[in-house]
């Protein structure tokens, strides 16, 4: 028996091609996600020099930044934004001239690139998976090393099929016991940043595990791992389970008959082995966790719905105080405000973090019979891609949505840094179910707060947060 | 890729932490398929009163006084001083790219996230990490005195504040190597080009699903 090793230890060293003298790695990428954003620059940067792409069967793309939800008839040739229809068809232009699959927008599969790499079977259990898109972390729920890059690294995988690297230093979150009732994945996630802070995993490779982390669908460990990078972890990951192989089992890019076989056999081994140590060790108590509301400017600023907006007089760290006071007068909201008395103007319920079918589901019950608030201006439910869309019509969700009051549109990354037409108006307060509650991240001058599927569905209803723990 | 040597220029005072990249260049301005030209964009909810978008004349729009980069004494900056957890957020290599048209060489700062701490590397722009203590020092001088100018040595990996004193700081012998010389990452990693292909027969070979 070896020296017991991690799950990181293991996805690392099954895709060291080769390590230099300083310790810097060449790491095997088996699969990159390409999206209209950040890749321009990339295939451009082949071009001048010369280069071809070196496997581009490893590559997906899909545009879902800039498409609009609305009116899609048209295809890319119908943005009537003139810049973002640019970027949409020059991946259109460079998919097909590098050869690279490309699900384009009048896709039936198209949608966030961090919904359909899972939901097509192309991120799998095992795998190093990259994109340009720092929400990469979300394909490590699978069992995989998935991380994002910047434009260069992009460039430099599609022509080389490796990244320079050294590896990272490894943390493990381990969320016990259960969580009650009203509390899910995002509010997991939210608690886990709001303890460690948004640097707290700056420079390692998360691993989650405990019950509470085990009793999660696939849809749930997804949401988890997405907001690693929230935390500054490089990498979220979870280990393989039966519910992870279940979720992969006959999706378009996974394996078949004896291939399948093999893999799963693979795939059971990918978990940290008993006694492997690990730099850094977290607990949670899943029992003491509530719904949360974040109510600052970074994600780590999060607070219990039964809670109050903090105080920053009675923080002793002076840069903190600075940036809490900062904060406050971003969003509008004063010390010792009671959670729930936070008033909405509109609420988001989508993207690559709670854009997904149990998501919506998780909504809908909320919403099922009742009406959006009169006090809010738009309620809008944004599918994380085409298929997701798709299932929720069959299961009925659209007319739980539409009439309630919400609008259903198409799949995009939409109002989750509102790159395309939906956005907010300076001032205008927001429930979302995105991951980043930055300044001006919905909009110049937006506010922010980031909840679950269920709280902003019980947002939308009440005009304000309720505390979905306590209902009865 | 520009290669970084030694740079001696003005130090512009940035106070807060948790700089996210969408402040560093709001995403309006990501439609761009261009490397070039961001610039004028760089902080841009910050630095002018009014909205701004791609295709606009920033130089029509208002400034805003109050924002640091606007102060008269750090014209040209060369220097961004930083605090913790600079550049966390978004991948987006759009922010060094606005970074360096705007004319920063060098951040300095406590801390900074992982993926912005790399791509500064990709683009010529050296990432600095100083002890807090350290930082706090340069800010303190950088008030006392607007305008005045801190230097960055990387082969000797110092930093000499405007009252003369030095700071040592850590980096990475390949990332630094690579930075001197402006280094192109690909060619090198193509010089591997045998190894890679025979990992990747092997890995055909045991793992064949991850090919589909
Ligand atoms: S949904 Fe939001 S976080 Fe996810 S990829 Fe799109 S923009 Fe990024």
């Amino acid at each position: 028996m070896g020296t017991p090793r991690t799950l990181y230890d293991k996805l690392w060293d099954s895709h060291v091609v080769r390590v230099d003298d300083d310790g810097s790695a060449l790491l095997y990428v088996d699969r990159q996600l390409v999206h209209e954003v950040t890749s321009p620059q990339a295939f451009e940067g082949l071009r001048l020099a010369g280069r071809r792409v070196w496997r581009a069967a490893a590559s997906l793309a899909v545009p879902d930044h800039n498409v609009p939800t609305t009116g899609r008839g048209g295809g890319a040739a119908g943005i009537a934004d003139p810049v973002s229809r640019i970027q949409v068809e020059t991946l259109d232009r460079n998919c097909a001239e590098f050869g690279i699959t490309e699900f384009t927008m009048d896709d039936s599969r198209q949608g966030i690139v961090h919904v359909i790499g899972p939901e097509q079977g192309a991120t799998m259990p095992g795998m190093t998976i990259v994109c340009g898109d720092s929400h990469t972390s979300t394909h490590g729920a699978l069992g995989a090393l998935a991380f994002g890059i910047g434009t260069s690294e992009v460039e430099h995988v599609l022509a080389t099929q490796c990244l320079r690297m050294k590896k990272s230093r490894s943390m493990r979150v381990t969320v016990s016991g259960a969580t009650g009732p009203g509390v899910g994945a995002k509010d997991i996630i939210l608690a886990v940043i709001a303890q460690i802070g948004t640097a707290g995993a700056t420079g390692c490779t998360v691993e989650y595990a405990g019950e509470a982390i085990r009793a999660l669908s696939m849809e749930g460990r997804f949401t988890v791992c997405n907001m690693s990078i929230e935390a500054g972890a490089r990498a979220g990951i979870i280990a393989v389970d039966q519910t992870t192989i279940d979720y992969v089992r006959g999706r378009p890019f996974a394996p078949r008959g004896a291939v399948w076989e093999s893999a799963v056999s693979a795939w059971r081994e990918l978990a940290s082995d008993e006694g492997a140590v690990f730099d850094h060790e977290v607990t949670v108590d899943a029992a003491a966790i509530k719904p949360q509301v974040s109510w600052g400017t970074s994600p780590e600023m999060t607070a219990p719905v039964d809670g109050v907006v903090p105080d920053p007089d009675a923080e002793s760290d002076p840069v903190r105080r600075q940036s809490m006071t900062a904060a406050l007068r971003y969003m509008d909201l004063r010390a010792g405000e009671a959670i729930t008395a936070i008033g909405l103007d509109k609420v988001f319920i989508g993207s690559c973090t709670n854009g997904r079918i149990e998501d919506l589901r998780a909504a809908a019950d909320q919403v099922r019979g009742r009406r959006v608030a009169g006090s809010i201006r738009l309620a809008m439910v944004v599918p994380g891609s085409g298929l997701v869309k798709r299932q929720a019509e069959e299961e009925g969700l659209d007319r739980v949505f539409t009439e309630a009051g919400f609008e259903w549109r198409e799949p995009g990354c939409s109002m989750c840094l509102a790159m395309n037409a939906d956005r907010l108006a300076p001032g205008e307060r927001c429930a979302s179910t995105s991951n980043r509650n930055f300044e001006g991240r919905q909009g110049r001058g937006g506010r922010t707060h980031l909840v679950s599927p269920v709280m902003a569905a019980a947002a939308a209803v009440a005009g304000h947060f309720v505390d979905t723990s306590a209902e009865g | 890729m520009e290669s970084f040597q030694r740079v001696h220029g003005v130090a512009v005072p940035l106070d807060r932490p948790n700089v996210d990249t969408d402040q560093i260049i709001p995403k309006q301005y990501l439609k761009s398929i261009a490397r070039s030209g961001f610039g004028p964009n760089l902080f841009d909810d910050w630095r002018y009163l009014d909205p701004g978008d791609v295709g606009d004349d920033h130089g029509k729009r208002r400034l805003n006084p109050d924002f640091v980069l606007n102060h008269e004494g750090y014209r040209g900056a060369q220097v961004l001083l930083a605090r913790d957890n600079f550049g966390c957020g978004s991948s987006r290599e759009h922010a060094p790219w606005a970074l360096l048209d705007y004319g920063i060489r060098c951040i300095i700062a406590p801390s900074f996230a992982d993926i912005f701490y790399g791509n500064c590397f990709k683009n010529g722009i050296l990432p600095v990490a100083l002890a807090a203590a350290e930082v706090d020092q340069l800010f303190a001088e950088v008030a006392a005195a607007p305008g005045c100018k801190i230097a960055v040595d990387l082969p000797a990996q110092t930093v000499t504040a405007p009252a003369g004193g030095v700071f040592r700081f850590a980096v990475d012998a390949a990332l630094k190597e690579r930075l001197l010389n402006g280094l192109d990452d690909i060619g090198l990693t193509l010089q591997h080009r045998g190894e890679i292909e025979k990992f990747e027969a092997r890995r055909k070979a045991e793992a064949p699903w991850v090919f589909n």
